[in-house]
């Protein structure tokens, strides 16, 4: 839904430049810690600045969580859930109050989409449209999710009856990544909440304001103190506190492979707390001689450039196979060149600043790699604007597998062009890396679909399509890409924990 | 007393179906703990040798027929393993019984049987791995693939290596997966020997490999293999920590951990005090009390305290020990001398904390690792007896009043592996079996395992589940695939 979307937006505002938008830019209006409820100063008193990628100003001064602040969120959190009415709530009454806490952020949906364009770069017309509606759709989703976690009766070899209880695992923490604030905050909460979980929640420190805004619409829509708490701060004080706690029955990570394995290795020496982690990619997107160049070209440039390459299913490695490969790369090139960078509130935007100053500067490291490894630079490959992070889309072809701008992933506009000739080729190329998040298939051949599909390494096919996101689609990584799944009714396992219950039956009439 | 002349035939590493010496020509020896003496020495693989073992499995996984066969295929060659199993049962369970110290009744009629089930229960679920088609919001089909992760690493410890390999094995094996097992070094032959059964039951060249060797070398280099796609272990919590440790330090790969356990029994006023008794003796002294599943905290009612502890007394003096091979015999000795030494040191322990030592306590027999079955009573929950794993044939009994302490208590434990619970009265059995955080409740019985049970730990006993279909989890991925869809007349 949201691929289709945000293409057709992309179409419109390419074609009718002169709409106007009525965004306002939002008062900040929290900037404090929540926890049990209330919005309260760090133990510390230590605040730190978000920073605009627009303008590269200060929005707001942030409460600093650290430690103490953490043990005091999980302190709540452990209260209401060994105490609280959260987990004694019948699923159904979770639900309801889920959709309820949905309604609030329909409401407020373009406060919400305002504060992640000035915090994250986001541009307003694309996300207001494409990714908050699906923040919505998660937690409406889960939240009729709530009153249907099965247990199973079992089939014993015995005389003893059984049954499987799914049991809320507890405390949660979920360390949640800056590219899509909102989003990610939705994605984690929704089905912990559901499983009838409490949960501490850390933002990015890039971009703090909106989970401090959706824990006050948590408030609002009756959500008992203590259950949705959230700590903003830094990754070596509170995300690491969290990770290591003691008393968090369960981590959930979404960021990048190194932070990851920081988070899995604290998780171990602390108390053994299970993890899922989603984790970086570099995922490619094979085009097939008898794929519909012109729509393939438009696929390719959403699956490389959409969210200013800040997405971890981005297809960076574009593989086409030689019969069109001329005629695809002079179209992408000039389809390319009709990105519009700029400010994201003006409606004409396609795609806005990078987050921050470190992803601007590693980008352009990178950029600047593949220029010297020898890549060609198809369009692109500058930054623009004379302040904020902003960098054209860069298309780079003649790409070798070894080259630096193939194998890491950039987290940025940058997309590498590869060509190909034989699907088998495509195949081992495709999977000749660490990750395996996503990839992209585009060919109208059934036996070429399915054998493509089942042979790359990676936890989402696209056929014919890319970022075709939906609440019952459940979506993660292989191999280094992580492990665990988010949406559909597999993203409620992580939040459960399996009980069986065994007594003996005497006298049954069957077995 | 007789005990045969065993003739161990397999000692060597099993890699890419062929048993062959560790690179580096290095043995250990493995002792029977009946009586002290070297059984049999074995090769030990290092990380050069995993090495070579993992590159077997994978490519016994990325260009062989094993993940390449259907489910129904699979199934045929886990079903012949599983009657190969059945016909070789008086020698494996010897291998158990000489090597970890385990009796031979219990072993050939309980837990060999259980293995070859094991494997018939996995071998029918290998054609039944279904994955959805979901309802999407909008014209796009998609459907899930559960595929076969990879090159699995098994770490087995010493306690039930037959049980076991069974538990992980057969499961991976129907997902589709290859391995690498690495049994703890004190027990080192059965696995050996199920290696063997593997190749003559068809299993592929690759797909099964065994690394006999030491915890930090060779399974290290299990843990921390750069090209092992999953580990599962099971063993004490500390080397559970450093296997997570290390799986995440080196390539992410997923882990699953079934750890120790403090798990309460719990016998209320109500309850059959007989079969109360009975359970408390088997859940704590079978296996020499070496089970992660113990009910090592028996919380007795004051209402039935007295006459229970009793009970209790007597058949705990009358667990008799005596040859391992002779079927009346249900005490053995514990499976090494670092064991044996830890478990003495808790009962020391536990006398110097005020406990009350009604009977055993003491080591015994002029050779072999045996240890006295043990009863304290007046435990209380602050004493080291109630705290730590002790993983030895000692019982402890606290006394209680009410229902909510007594959940109150029993979950007063960094574990949770599983509990019990003594009672007639339905409510008690719902609120008590909904209160334990644990992954196993059992009413009214104990170790109640079966092949469709999923099991696993709450809490710092671990995470994961094995057996039932539950078990596949871990051996498969979860892939997504979507296409858009056209004139679709319903969505």
């Amino acid at each position: 839904m949201a691929s289709l979307i945000k293409h057709k937006i992309m179409a419109e505002i390419h074609n009718n430049g002169d709409s106007k938008s009525s965004a306002k830019i939002p008062k900040i209006k929290f900037t404090k810690l929540f926890i049990n409820g209330e919005f309260v100063d760090s133990v510390s008193g230590r605040t730190f600045e978000t920073i605009d990628p627009r303008t590269e100003e200060v929005i707001a001064n942030v409460a600093e969580g650290d430690k103490e602040d953490v043990d005091l969120a999980v302190e709540a959190a452990r209260f209401a859930f060994d105490h609280g009415p959260w987990p004694r709530m019948s699923g159904s009454e979770r639900g309801k109050m889920m959709m309820k806490f949905v309604d609030l952020v329909e409401e407020n949906l373009e406060e919400l989409t305002a504060l992640d364009a000035i915090d994250a770069g986001k541009v307003f017309e694309i996300a207001k449209v494409g990714e908050m509606p699906f923040a919505a759709s998660i937690l409406r989703y889960y939240a009729g999710a709530a009153d249907k976690i099965h247990g199973k009766t079992m089939k014993m070899a015995n005389q003893l009856q059984g049954y499987t209880l799914c049991e809320p695992i507890g405390v949660v923490g979920h360390i949640i990544p800056w590219n899509f604030p909102v989003g990610m905050f939705f994605f984690k909460t929704s089905p912990a909440l559901a499983a009838g979980c409490t949960m501490v929640i850390k933002p990015a420190e890039q971009t703090p304001l909106s989970a401090l805004y959706c824990a006050h619409l948590a408030k609002l829509a009756g959500i008992p103190d203590g259950v949705i708490n959230v700590i903003t701060g830094f990754g070596t004080t509170a995300g690491a506190a969290i990770s290591s706690h003691m008393d968090i029955d369960c981590l959930s990570f979404t960021g990048s492979t190194e932070v990851g394995r920081v988070v899995m290795q604290a998780a171990a020496t602390s108390n053994l707390k299970s993890v899922s982690l989603e984790l970086g990619g570099k995922s490619p997107l094979i085009i097939f001689d008898d794929a519909d160049v012109d729509s393939t070209v438009n696929l390719a440039l959403l699956g490389g450039f959409a969210n200013k390459g800040e997405f971890c299913v981005c297809s960076s490695r574009i593989f086409v196979q030689d019969g069109i490969y001329e005629e695809f790369i002079t179209k992408l090139a000039r389809n390319a060149k009709g990105i519009t960078v700029g400010d994201p509130f003006a409606p004409t935007t396609h795609q806005g600043p990078q987050v921050d100053k470190k992803q601007y500067e590693k980008v352009l490291s990178y950029i600047e790699h593949g220029k010297r490894q020898g890549a060609t630079l198809l369009t692109g490959g500058k930054p623009c604007g004379e302040k904020g992070y902003y960098i054209e889309p860069t298309i780079f072809t003649d790409v070798t597998d070894d080259m630096l701008i193939a194998t890491d992933e950039i987290f940025g506009p940058v997309i590498s062009v590869f060509k190909f000739k034989t699907i088998e080729e495509a195949i081992t190329r495709a999977n000749s890396t660490r990750y395996g998040l996503a990839a992209g298939i585009a060919t109208k051949d059934l036996n070429i679909a399915n054998t493509v599909s089942r042979s790359l390494r990676a936890g989402i096919v696209w056929i014919n399509c890319y970022l075709a996101f939906d609440a019952d689609v459940p979506y993660g990584g292989y191999k280094g890409s992580g492990f665990g799944r988010e949406f559909g009714m597999e993203g409620l396992y992580k939040y459960l924990q399996v009980k069986s219950v065994v007594t003996p039956v005497h006298n049954s009439p069957w077995l | 007393m007789s005990s045969p002349k065993h003739e161990i035939k397999f000692t060597k590493l099993f890699i890419n179906g062929e048993f062959v010496d560790s690179l580096s020509g290095n043995t250990f020896e493995t002792i029977d703990p009946a009586t002290e003496q070297v059984l049999a020495t074995v090769a030990e693989g290092r990380k050069e040798d995993v090495d070579l073992a993992v590159k077997a499995a994978r490519e016994a996984f990325d260009t062989g027929p094993w993940p390449r066969l259907s489910g129904e295929a699979r199934r045929k060659i886990l079903l012949k393993f599983a009657d190969l199993i059945d016909e070789n049962a008086d020698e494996l369970a010897t291998l158990e019984v000489i090597d970890g110290g385990k009796l031979f009744g219990p072993v050939r009629y309980f837990e060999v049987p259980i293995s070859s089930e094991t494997f018939r229960y996995f071998a029918g679920a290998a054609d039944k791995i279904r994955g959805a088609t979901l309802k999407m919001s909008s014209n796009i089909q998609a459907y899930t693939l559960r595929e076969p992760i990879g090159v699995v690493g098994h770490i087995i410890p010493w306690n039930g290596p037959a049980y076991m390999f069974a538990t992980k094995v057969a499961p991976a094996l129907a997902a589709g997966c290859t391995m690498v097992v690495k049994p703890a070094e004190q027990t080192p032959l059965t696995v050996l020997f199920f290696a063997h059964l593997s190749k003559l039951a068809g299993v592929p060249d690759g797909v099964i490999n065994v690394v006999n060797g030491f915890g930090n070398t060779a399974g290290a280099a299990v843990s921390s293999h750069m090209d092992i796609d999953a580990v599962t272990f099971t063993g004490s919590t500390e080397v559970g920590r450093a296997v997570m440790h290390a799986a995440a330090s080196s390539n992410l790969k997923p882990v699953s951990l079934e750890l120790g356990g403090k798990s309460p029994f719990i016998v209320f006023d109500d309850a059959d005090i007989d079969k109360a008794a009975e359970l408390a003796i088997l859940g704590n002294l079978t296996n020499k009390g070496e089970m992660c599943v113990a009910g090592s905290r028996v919380f007795v009612q004051e209402g039935v305290h007295d006459v229970f502890v009793k009970k209790l007394k007597v058949m705990v003096k009358g667990w008799a020990t005596g040859d391992p091979f002779d079927l009346a015999t249900r005490h053995g000795p514990q499976n090494n001398k670092q064991q044996y030494e830890k478990v003495l040191s808790c009962i020391e322990r536990g006398k110097k904390e005020g406990a009350t030592l009604v009977t055993g306590g003491k080591p015994f027999g002029t050779k072999g690792y045996y240890i006295e079955p043990t009863l304290f009573t007046n435990v209380t929950d602050d004493m080291s007896i109630a705290k730590d794993e002790i993983f030895g044939p000692v019982i402890s009994v606290l006394k209680f009043k009410t229902v909510d302490e007594v959940i109150k208590r029993a979950n007063a434990t960094k574990y949770g592996l599983a509990s019990g619970v003594m009672t007639k009265n339905i409510d008690t059995a719902n609120t008590v079996s909904r209160s334990i955080r644990a992954g196993a409740v059992w009413v009214n019985c104990f170790i109640a395992l079966d092949r469709d049970a999923p099991h696993g730990g709450y809490k710092m006993s671990g995470f994961g589940r094995e057996q039932g279909l539950e078990a596949l989890e871990h051996y498969l991925q979860v892939k997504t695939v979507a296409t858009p869809i056209y004139d679709s007349p319903w969505l």
